[in-house]
Order: C-alpha cells, then structure tokens, then sequence
C-alpha cells in the first residue's frame, strides 16, 4: 500500500528569509525591533508595472493581506509592512535542500513540491520509526524547530495528501487511514484539488462547492468547458490514475543506474542487478576511502512510478555481496506492475572507511571463527527497524525500571553490569500493577495479596529494599511523586511462585505515600 | 569401568538411528542423574528446544532463569527476540549472563519472532537464540531444527504463558521442558532460600519423559538437585552420635 506524505509550509518565502536573518544575527535593523517582535513581512514581485504580494507570513496574514494584493494597499493596512524582493530561484533551491535532507532521514522518494511544499512517498518507511505515527511527529517537529510554519497530511494518493495538508489546519500532522482518501477529499472544496483559480471560479459559479459533487457529476459537459485538467486531478486524488513523485536527490552521492531494453519483472531479474549496481557503487566508495551507511535502490516502472527501498548497516560496509543481500532482502516490497525499465542505486549515507575495508573487513580475511553479528543485525534491523534491536546497558538510575538502557547491538561493549547482590525478577511489570494486600502494618511483608483476581498466599518473605525517589530527576518533583519512596518485599505463595511487591511510602509518614501495594515483577 | 562407554556408545548409536543429532556437541547440566536421562548426556548444541513456565507469571520466570542458566554457560552472543517487553536483564546477570552478550530484537508477533529466529540461526558462532512465542506450529519448529542442525547454533523456543494441560501437539524439538516455581525449603528465618522448580522433561527424542525437583540456578547458571531425601544436619546429627 502507497502511503504519501505531503507537507506544506504555508510561509515558506517569509519563514525562509527569517531564517537566513537569524542563522547570521548581526543585522537586526531589519525586521525585528528592539523587542524582539518582528513586523509583518511580505515579498514582492513586479506585475505588469505595478508590484504586487507574492508571499505572506503570518503576522501579515492575519492583518488581511494576501498574496495577489498590491503593494501599495498592502501598506495601507499594515504601515509598518516590511516588504522582500522576491527571490524565486531561492526559494526553490531552499526547498530542494529542504527535500535532500527530508530524503537522508526519512524515506528514499523524497520531491520538492514548489512552490511550498515538499512530497515524501513513506511506503515501507514507517516501522524504522515505529510506526507512522511516530515518523510523522519526527517529521513535523523537526520542521517546526527550523522555524518553518508547517502542514502535513499522510494519504493514499498524492493528491489527496496535498488537499487535506492545505485544507485542514491541524497543529499535528493528519493520517488519513488506508482507503479512506475517497471518504476525505469529498469533503473539501474543489479548490483543494490543485485547479487553476479561473477554472475554481467557473465551478463556483457553477455551485460546485465541495469535491463530493464533482464526483457525482456526469464528466462529459464538465470536461468540454474547463479542460481535461479537471478530472486528472480529481482522478489522481481519487487514486485511479498514477502520480508518480521523481525523486531527486544531491547529483554528488555514489550512484549507479541501469536502464533496460526490455522491462523487467521478476525478482530473479532484480537480484541479478542489485548485484551489478552494487558493484558499481562499491567501487566508487572505494575509490573515495568510504563505506556504504544507507543505500537505496530506486525501481523506476514504465508507468512512471518510482518505487524503492531503503537499507542500512549498522557499520559503513563496502562489502558488495553483504550489501546485495540486504537488499534482495526487501524486494518483495516492490511492486513490479508493467515492468521496470530502470534501477538506480544511490548512497546517500556514507563514512570514512580505511583504503583495508574496515574492521569488518579485516575480519572476514583473518578467517577468526567470529559470528558475522554486523550481518545479522543488518538483516534484521532492515526487517524490524533499528530500534527494535538493541543490547542492554546498567543506568546509575536506582529505580528500577530506570536501571537499564537500550544501545545499539555494534557499539564498543560496556563490560559494566549491576550489583550481584541485589534481587531483581527476569519478568518485569511496567508499569506495576496495583493489588490488595494484607498485611500487618506498619511494615511487614504481605500475608496475603490478590493480583488479577487471584489470590496469593505467602509463606515467606524477604525485605524490605527501600528505594528512595530521586529528588533530582523531574525538575526536583520526583520526590512528590507517587511511587517515589517504595518498600520492596520479595514474598514466596503457597505454591512457590516467587513475586516483587512494593509499598509506596515508608509506611510511617503518610507524606512519603498513599500506602498502596503494587506487584512489579516476578522471580525465578 | 568399561560399562559407562558401553553403555555411552550404545547410547550414541541409538542416537545415530533415531535421527538425533549430536553432532554439535552437548551441553551437560553436571548433574548426573540429569545428564544421564539426555541422549549425548546434556542438551544438544545445533538443535531446537522448547522450553514453558505456565500461564502464572511467577513459572514464566522459573522457566526464563531455567533457560538463562543454559545460556550463561554457553559462549558467545545470544539474540532473545520478543514479542513484549518484560524482560529484565539485570535478573538475567544474576545467573551469570553478561548484558553485553545479549541482542534483543523486539519482533512484535510470533511469526515475526520466528522469522527472526530463523534468521539469526544461519549465523554460526552464536551461542543461542531464544524466541518468546504464544503459539507455533509444527512446521515452523520443523524449519527451526533444519536452521540450527545446519550452523550448529543453539535455539530455544520459549512458549509465552503455555498451559499445562495443552502442548502435546507434535513438534521437531529435541526436547522439551516445563519448570513450574516449587515452595522452597523454608529456612527458619523471615527470609527466602534458594528457589526450587519442578522440571519436567515433557518430550526428549530417544529418551523417556522425566520430572525432578530442582534449585534454582547460582550465580553461574547451575542448577542442582535438593541435597538429600533426608534432612541434613539431622542425618549429621546421628552420625555425630554414632561416631
């Protein structure tokens, strides 16, 4: 399933010009007084004589100015307007860096969308970030931190990503659920479908307000008065015809690129040039002393759709075959359709790696009896996502649920481990679950508990272990917290199963807790 | 003195025949009435295994700590793959597994976790894969066994939460364990001895199922068996007064 991305900066011009004042801050006459607020700022073009708006920020916005409007009625409403040469070309290769960088981090198939947005195709994306939920939250506040205002909109078609980005504010990005693009652009009016503004009027006059009615309106008489364009793009927002994204990507990257006679299909096929086209690419790195980070593979289809999939290593490698295999891994993903008539591999991640070939390398050639863990967790890091795969590390945390912390599988072991004397059960509950106790107060174990409507009995207990919030973490607020000071009891039931419960609170000052047991794991 | 290798290489040849493989070289428990009962005298490395606690959490844990103590004595990396989250490592080094040697992949469902597993088992070297599963079928521990005979790495299924009364479905294991938590001896002081577990040897192939009470493992992964039938320091005593 194609899942497209749409993000649209609405003050791009005017957020990009702020930008650039900032990244070099002496100049500050212009723009920003004394106090720090900044006045409405607009760009202009020349339009037949006259200069007109070409590009609002929000300040501007909100004072009624719009783009289109003259410069001089601009004025008249905001007297303290500060008013930019346009500067077109740099505003496109703004977004075109813009892309390059969404492109690294995001997914493969990343296009400028000017005049202000950017087209990311995520498809086989989103479990490297967990979920797509998370990739869009990633994506929308590292935007929002470069200053930029900024829209996005997830859907199945592109056109309909683009709609629902631009009609829908949203302080968050929206997910529009598989196959419900139809449901979602019905809803939008006929502006949001990417029609020149003459051809939006004559459909307003028309009374066509909202995309719902186009649809359900014979195509024929429509079609003859304003154009084919209409209903291509209805029908590419409807997804029934392709719109394919070219992705671009920085001309100086390691890249290799096959284009055949014949389309090809099968995976065979596929296999068999990955194979050449990493052997390209690796001869480049090794030319330039690096080694492969990220790769992706580009299928370019006859339809025009670009489709591709994107593998990492955990370490650079210019090993051809492990690199073939990762992706061979992952073409299962793609979608051949009519046939592909061309591929292209593209680095767009590499790092130094010694003329020898690395560590990795140097180990295959010793021939030592290691496991190929860099291969392994390759594999399955591009399968599961990189997050998903991790080794443990002690924390200087005394709670324990804070006393582990993930670390990549290939980084430098840290030898370290926790104390040997404290009890810590293998089965942990996060969080802890409540449960009723009896007990003798003030601080003996628990006799008797019921967790998840069973009843324990204990035979024997140990502890208490006290453990103490840290007051420093939280902002100094932990110390308020529940579950700050705990009492931890191993206890022994009748049948010999062995549990972690805790008391919150010292069990004397009612401050320190409400009292409550919770049952937080179990022992062996 | 030559019954024990008579017996050793009629063992061995039954093994041939039955299809066992122990080509890779076993892991003994170093308890002789254990090892005895296992085909090649310890757990088969190059082979699949399974292992269960029940739905009670507290045998869940039993059993992780069962299959830790094998770990700890192996050597090399072993890959844990998951599907949830509750693993607590620093348990784990109690018994002797260094952090540093483990990788877990949080896979998300069983059959993710079997992929996983499979693909982890091509790479020789690893000491042991483990993969936390509710359910799985007979061809997929089929596939498992093929995966680690070939590269001689170890893999345990660990079956999530599994019922006592089910689990006699067919599956190419070698073997197959139970460990339920056992009240443990009480001390005589308001705090615990060492845990005990009722092991069941549910299935071993070229052998006969087997139950034992056992302790837990120390700090190097080693299990035992309960000292004696009768109380120590008491039969002490007695010699004491005899003597």
């Amino acid at each position: 399933m194609r899942r497209v991305v749409s993000l649209f900066l609405p003050h791009w011009s005017t957020d990009r010009l702020r930008r650039k004042r900032t990244t070099s801050p002496p100049d500050r006459r212009d723009g920003v007084d004394a106090n720090g607020t900044s006045f409405p700022l607009v760009t202009a073009i020349a339009d037949h004589g006259r200069r007109i708006v070409a590009a609002v920020d929000a300040g501007a916005s909100t004072l009624g100015i719009s783009p289109g409007m003259t410069i001089t009625k601009a004025r008249s409403l905001a007297p303290d307007l500060e008013v930019v040469e346009a500067d077109i070309n740099a505003d496109l290769q703004g977004l075109r860096q813009l892309s390059f960088w969404a492109g690294r981090r995001y997914a493969p198939i990343v296009a400028a969308d000017p005049p202000d947005g950017l087209w990311l195709d995520i498809t086989g994306c989103a479990h490297l970030f967990g979920s797509e939920r998370a990739l869009l939250k990633d994506l929308h506040r590292r935007v929002a931190d470069f200053g930029l205002a900024v829209q996005i909109a997830v859907a199945d078609t592109a056109g309909c990503a683009h709609a629902v980005a631009r009609h829908v504010p949203a302080g968050r990005p929206v997910t529009i659920e598989p196959g419900d693009h139809r449901k979602a652009i019905a809803l939008l009016p006929v502006s949001a479908l990417r029609l020149d503004a003459d051809v939006v009027t004559g459909l307003r006059k028309l009374g066509f307000d909202r995309v719902e009615q186009l649809i359900g309106t014979p195509r024929g008489p429509l079609a003859k008065r304003f154009g084919r364009n209409l209903h291509r793009r209805l029908d590419q927002a409807l997804g029934t015809v392709p719109e394919p994204i070219e992705p671009i990507f920085p001309e100086t990257l390691p890249r290799a690129r096959r284009g055949f006679m014949e389309p090809i299909i099968t995976a065979d096929a596929f296999v068999q040039v990955i194979g050449d086209l990493t052997g390209d690419v690796v001869a480049q790195l090794g030319r330039a002393g690096k080694g492969a980070r990220r790769l992706d593979c580009f299928f370019h289809r006859v339809d025009g759709h670009a489709q591709a999939i994107r593998v990492g290593t955990a370490a650079p490698s210019r090993d051809s075959r492990h690199l073939a295999k990762l992706l061979g891994a992952r073409i299962e993903t793609i979608d051949p359709g009519l046939g592909i008539e061309s591929m292209t591999l593209v680095v767009p991640l590499v790092e130094p790696m010694g003329a020898e070939g690395g560590e990795f390398d140097a180990m295959l050639r010793s021939g030592r009896h290691e496991p190929d863990l860099a291969g392994l967790v390759d594999a399955l890091s591009n399968r599961f996502g990189q997050r998903r795969l991790y080794r443990i590390t002690p924390t200087s945390s005394v709670m324990p649920e804070r006393s582990v912390a993930a670390y990549s599988p290939l980084d430098r072991r840290s030898g370290v481990a926790w104390d040997d004397d404290l009890p810590r059960p293998c089965r942990m509950l996060d969080p802890p679950e409540p449960i009723d106790v009896t007990a003798m107060m003030p601080d003996h174990p628990p006799a008797m508990f019921v967790w998840r409507r069973k009843r324990f009995r204990v035979t024997q207990a140990d502890g208490p272990e006290r453990l103490h919030g840290e007051w420093w973490r939280d902002r100094g607020q932990e110390a308020d917290l529940p579950f700050a000071v705990r009492d931890y009891y191993q206890v022994e039931t009748l049948t010999g199963g062995r549990y972690w419960v805790f008391r919150v609170g010292d069990g004397e000052n009612q401050s320190t807790g409400p009292m409550r047991w919770f049952i937080h794991g179990a022992f062996a | 003195m030559r019954v024990p290798n008579v017996l050793a290489d009629l063992r061995a040849r039954i093994a041939v025949i039955e299809g066992v493989s122990v080509r890779h070289g076993v892991l003994p428990f170093g308890i002789d009435e254990v090892d005895r009962h296992l085909p090649g005298g310890g757990i088969a490395s190059g082979a699949l295994h399974e292992v269960a606690g029940s739905p009670d959490l507290a045998d869940d844990a039993s059993a992780t700590i069962f299959l830790t103590g094998m770990l700890a004595r192996l050597d090399g990396p072993v890959i844990w793959c998951l599907t949830w989250r509750d693993l607590f490592a620093p348990a784990l080094h109690l018994v002797g597994l260094h952090p540093d040697r483990v990788i877990h992949v949080e896979a998300g469902s069983d059959t993710q976790v079997l992929l996983a597993m499979e693909e982890s088992l091509r790479h020789a070297g690893i000491a042991g894969v483990v993969g936390e599963v509710g359910k799985y079928s007979t061809t997929a521990s089929k596939r498992l066994q093929l995966a680690a005979e070939s590269s001689g790495v170890t893999a345990f299924v660990f079956r999530r939460a599994s019922k006592v009364e089910q689990g006699a479905e067919g599956t190419a294991a070698v073997t197959r364990w139970r460990v339920r938590a056992a009240p443990s001896l009480p001390l005589g002081i308001p705090s615990l001895g060492r845990p005990r577990w009722q092991v069941d040897l549910e299935r071993v192939r070229g052998g006969e199922p087997r139950t034992w009470l056992m302790e837990g493992c120390d700090a190097q992964g080693r299990i035992a068996l309960p000292a004696a039938l009768v109380d120590r320091p008491a039969a002490q005593e007695a010699h004491h007064i005899a003597a």
